[in-house]
């Protein structure tokens, strides 16, 4: 099976959304070098993530077939089809994170939420992203919920601070 | 253009500026081998194995891709080649799935061919394969990523011949894979089913769903009367698959090969076809006399169907309410020939042998079965047709020659052109000018409408009513055409449209033939030329001349697009999502 990580959240872009994505399109199509990967860019700039009601949007506009759209966010890392959850939980897996243990962190995170790395919880809540080094390896290993940033985790952490977002 | 002097391995060859040295290699009797490239469609210089050696150049380069210039030296066959090539193919043998004794392109294999003439140790680098899934969501393809060398042959032709581009790459690195937009099964995209992917695969990742068991088992059942019927395409594809050169006419081996195959009756689907020109003919002049919408679209091919139903639905009201001549075959058996037979067309099964797999999806739409049952049960491919022959053990080029059974095996040289593109239009040209002028048209060759270009366009007289006629294929042909219609713009009166380019005869059912061929001759060209040589040796060129048709209307349906005529023989279409 495919690596790629399909949505299960309900799309819920806004009428305001499209406006503008339709805006920013007739933009890049007047430009002198019109392409597919900027459009990309732009939308997920505007919607956060790439779903199909969106590429689909992209493809009509651009006039190339969804799959060829579907096949430039699929190769590029900086596209995402996953919306961020509410509340988005970033692993960094930078070397030093990684070597005091952040790989078993991102486990148990898996394994309290129930999503894998790069899923968001069907109800959109929730979200698992491993990140690139923070910037803060003194902290090492960090999880950011986003803004909130955790540090010096271990495993047994993990469960409580769980816990308090699922109160919220 | 200006000629540069080139040295392919020493000798000099001439050659066009701006040729490829894979070309300029052809010239100088050298085959360089290739896997991703198919000329005009996919050349992207990809997957490595054309490399050769240039006198002066840093590295290896891709033959395919690489423009000759003058004084070039090239070198094709050193250790240093040899030794690219081998690895390239073995690195890529090494993620495949080799199950080759049962695969279904064992023997016709790009990838087999090049292991064995380059060398290669199928085993030399065994370790991780990338995770290959396997779509059999559609009744009519099967796609099996284990098998495939990701060289974008389909994804090319799926976009360039047909602007469909339902398939392509997705992921990256070693995860990249042959998939759909959002990993959808291909059922459930706007594929139309023509089957130009198969055709273009190198190896077994793409194939058609094999009906040839359940055949099998009809032939084998002695409560059924299983009745079989070749489209016009297929008598000049068949023989391919017995070593025959491309085009061959193997009509009368053929219909004795199915006889001996068991079916109870051998038909022609060009009965249906010479059938389509009598309703369809006759649903024009009532379009044009009431003012009915125009212009008015062919429907016999029903990938061609599809297509038009995902992009352009709201256009369906130009399309002709005519089934295919499969259809329309398959209806009148289990209809008229049933009850000739009195007998329940329930215990009839037809068995079309088509040059699509876009047929397979086509029997199985609604609206699709004017005796309560479909009309057609099996529609097999050219290449299944030959895998029966071959399983029953029949020595097929030392066949005699015969004729097919009456009194649906009767056809005219009109029904049988529908396998090249402009076949039916010609057809139809040579009833229509008959019935509006009220004799023969001055030549039955209608020339302008013939050959292999993409889109065709005419303009006839009939009894000073000008008909402006335009026929294409090639489905990203026919978008052209219709993104006119949808804008008001077109000017014509009737369209033939074909989805794969040159027609029926080089669809997606027909014999497989290599990149190789592909490149270096007009397969199309060829299979269509023998099927116009017959017709025009044929003694009945026009479809209102044949008798089982006339003798159909009079004891049957009355007369064309009757209200039986329309029960039997006509269909709806559906408009469809394109995403």
């Amino acid at each position: 099976m495919s690596k790629i990580k399909l949505t299960t959240v309900a799309f819920k872009g806004t009428a305001e959304q499209e406006t503008q994505l339709r805006q920013v399109l007739d933009e890049i199509k007047s430009s002198a070098h019109p392409s597919v990967m900027t459009a990309l860019q732009r939308a997920q700039a505007i919607y956060g993530y790439l779903p199909i009601e969106v590429q689909s949007i992209i493809a009509d506009e651009m006039g190339v077939s969804l799959e060829e759209v579907f096949g430039v966010a699929t190769f590029y890392s900086q596209f995402t089809l996953n919306p961020q959850g509410s509340y988005a939980f970033g692993v960094c897996l930078g070397t030093a994170c990684y070597v005091k243990g952040s790989g078993d962190v991102v486990a148990k995170l898996e394994e309290c939420l129930g999503l894998k790395d790069g899923e968001t919880s069907s109800d959109g809540k929730y979200s698992i992203a491993s990140t690139r080094c923070v910037g803060c390896c003194g902290l090492a290993p960090v999880m950011t919920v986003n803004n909130e940033v955790y540090g010096k985790l271990t495993v047994k952490d993990i469960p409580d601070i769980v816990a308090k977002y699922k109160a919220m | 253009m200006a000629l540069v002097n080139v040295k392919i391995n020493n000798i000099p060859v001439q050659v066009e500026e701006g040729k490829t040295i894979l070309e300029a290699a052809k010239l100088a009797g050298i085959k360089i081998p290739t896997l991703c490239y198919l000329k005009g469609v996919n050349e992207i210089g990809a997957c490595r194995v054309c490399v050769c050696e240039v006198k002066g150049a840093r590295s290896l380069v891709a033959a395919c891709v690489y423009p000759v210039n003058e004084g070039m030296e090239v070198f094709t066959n050193t250790p240093n080649v040899r030794a690219s090539r081998k690895a390239t193919v073995e690195l890529l043998l090494s993620n495949h799935n080799k199950a080759c004794l049962s695969c279904v392109r064992n023997n016709n294999c790009e990838l087999q061919t090049l292991s064995s003439d380059l060398g290669c140790d199928a085993t030399k680098y065994e370790g991780v394969k990338s995770d290959a899934s396997k779509d059999e969501s559609t009744p009519y393809l099967i796609r099996d990523n284990s098998k495939c060398v990701l060289c974008r042959r389909c994804s090319a032709v799926c976009k360039e011949y047909q602007s469909v581009a339902v398939i392509g790459a997705n992921g990256r690195g070693f995860d990249t894979h042959i998939a759909c937009a959002f990993e959808k099964p291909l059922a459930e995209t706007a594929c139309v089913g023509c089957g130009q992917c198969i055709v273009a695969c190198p190896t077994g990742a793409l194939s058609e769903m094999e009906e040839i068991d359940d055949v099998l088992n009809a032939i084998n059942d002695p409560s059924k009367r299983v009745i079989v019927a070749a489209a016009p395409s297929v008598r000049v594809g068949l023989g391919e698959e017995f070593g025959m050169p491309i085009g061959t006419n193997v009509e009368g081996k053929m219909v004795a090969a199915m006889r001996r195959l068991g079916f109870d009756d051998v038909f022609d689907v060009n009965f249906g076809a010479d059938l389509t020109i009598m309703e369809e003919g006759t649903e024009f002049l009532n379009r044009v006399k009431n003012g009915g919408t125009l212009p008015m679209i062919t429907s016999c091919s029903p990938a061609w169907i599809k297509f038009c139903e995902h992009n352009f639905p709201d256009q369906l009201d130009h399309l002709s309410s005519c089934k295919s001549p499969q259809q329309m075959f398959g209806a009148v058996c289990k209809t008229y020939y049933a009850e000739k037979l009195g007998m329940d067309p329930k215990d009839m099964v037809v068995v079309s042998i088509m040059p699509c797999t876009a047929k397979k999806f086509e029997k199985g739409r609604g609206n699709q079965n004017a005796a309560g049952v479909p009309d057609i049960d099996f529609a097999l491919t050219t290449r299944e047709l030959a895998k029966l022959i071959k399983r029953a053990g029949i020595i097929f080029d030392e066949l005699p020659d015969e004729q097919f059974d009456n009194p649906l095996g009767i056809f005219t040289g009109a029904g049988l052109i529908f396998g090249a593109t402009g076949g039916v239009m010609e057809a139809a040209l040579r009833t229509l000018y008959e019935i509006v002028v009220g004799k023969e048209a001055p030549s039955l060759d209608f020339n302008e409408v013939r050959g292999t270009e993409g889109i065709k366009e005419a303009e006839y007289d009939l009894a000073g009513k000008k008909v402006r006629v335009c026929v294409a294929s090639g489905l990203a042909n026919a978008r052209k055409i219709m993104e006119d219609v949808r804008a008001g713009k077109s000017q014509y009166d009737f369209i033939e449209i074909m989805s794969c380019p040159g027609g029926c005869v080089n669809g997606g059912g027909q014999p497989i033939k290599s990149a190789f061929v592909r490149n270096n001759k007009d397969i199309k060209a060829e299979r269509a030329k023998s099927i116009y040589a017959q017709d025009a040796a044929m003694k009945m060129r026009k479809s209102h001349e044949n008798p089982a048709v006339q003798q159909l209307y009079k004891e049957f349906l009355g007369e064309p697009n009757s209200h039986k005529a329309h029960e039997i023989l006509h269909t709806k279409y559906v408009p469809r999502q394109k995403y």
